[in-house]
């Protein structure tokens, strides 16, 4: 088999795509706000990262549990088939998200969280 | 049809099956990364046989595939994933313009790129594009591999 020019460009190009992709959909590099959930494209709760909680998303069955605690965000427990949403473990950062595709649940950090000299000027 | 090319297709079916199969053994550490063993028998159909019959394989294998080791939830993606691929394989093919390799690369990759729509989808939110660039990366490696064994098996395969 010869390489063909054309299959360079083609890989390039992804690869391109690969690193936009990367620098527009990156995660910021402070700790968020807020913990937006969604449930299948509707927002069901807002919660501050800065207060431990722990939030049980979905009913008696096909539920999720979310648990905020010292400024993190993970799903520790699930009875989703795959666990991926689990697995993903602890969130913190603006833009970070858990996603559990069968509940159809998003989990997202957004803002930024209040930095240390605005509470001082406050 | 004549039954020459029934039969080689049953057993092109069969043994995408089975790598569909072994590939399932590998546990998933992050979601959408895989090596795409299956598509070795979609490129063989596609360079060896015929575009319409690399579809019918392919069609018929994500759905023996989903009834037999997933259910209708994996059905979408893989459907989605699939049909993506194929369609833009067989028209990189068609340019004349890539080799294999590519037309294998960009089969991956495409792959790749329909599940993330189709769980963009599901979710009603874009969320799981945050995942594409990384799966670019593997997407792209995983064709090339892919695309590395298919030539030698299009090439050698008595068939």
């Amino acid at each position: 088999m010869k390489i063909r020019r054309m299959d360079l460009v083609l890989a390039a190009l992804v690869l391109a795509a690969a690193g936009v992709l990367y620098l527009l959909l990156r995660p910021a590099s402070q700790p968020g706000g807020w913990v937006v959930v969604t449930v299948d494209g509707a927002e069901t709760g807002r919660y501050p990262l800065s207060q431990d909680q722990t939030v049980r998303i979905g009913g008696d069955t096909d539920y999720n549990i979310l648990e905020i605690r010292d400024g993190t965000a993970a799903v520790t427990q699930a009875d989703c088939g795959d666990h991926t949403c689990v697995r993903t473990g602890a969130i913190s950062r603006s833009g970070q998200s858990i996603i559990c595709l069968p509940h159809k649940v998003v989990v997202q950090i957004e803002g930024a969280a209040p930095s240390d000299v605005d509470a001082v000027l406050g | 049809m004549d039954a020459k090319r029934v039969a080689r297709l049953g057993l092109l079916v069969a043994l995408a099956m089975v790598l569909s199969w072994v590939e399932s053994l590998v546990p998933v550490v992050i979601p959408g990364v895989k090596l795409g063993l299956t598509n070795l028998v979609v490129i063989f159909a596609l360079y060896r046989m015929s575009a319409a019959e690399a579809w019918l394989l392919s069609l018929v294998r994500v759905v023996l595939v989903a009834m037999t080791f997933g259910n209708a939830f994996s059905l979408w993606y893989s459907l989605a994933g699939a049909v993506l691929s194929l369609l833009v394989m067989m028209l990189l093919k068609k340019s004349g313009r890539f080799s294999l390799l590519g037309v294998s690369l960009a089969g991956a990759v495409c792959h790749n790129i329909g599940q993330i729509l189709v769980a963009m989808a599901v979710l009603r939110s874009a969320a799981a594009a945050a995942y594409l660039p990384f799966l670019l990366l593997t997407g792209t490696a995983a064709g090339v591999c892919i695309g590395i064994a298919g030539a030698v098996l299009v090439q050698r395969v008595r068939f």
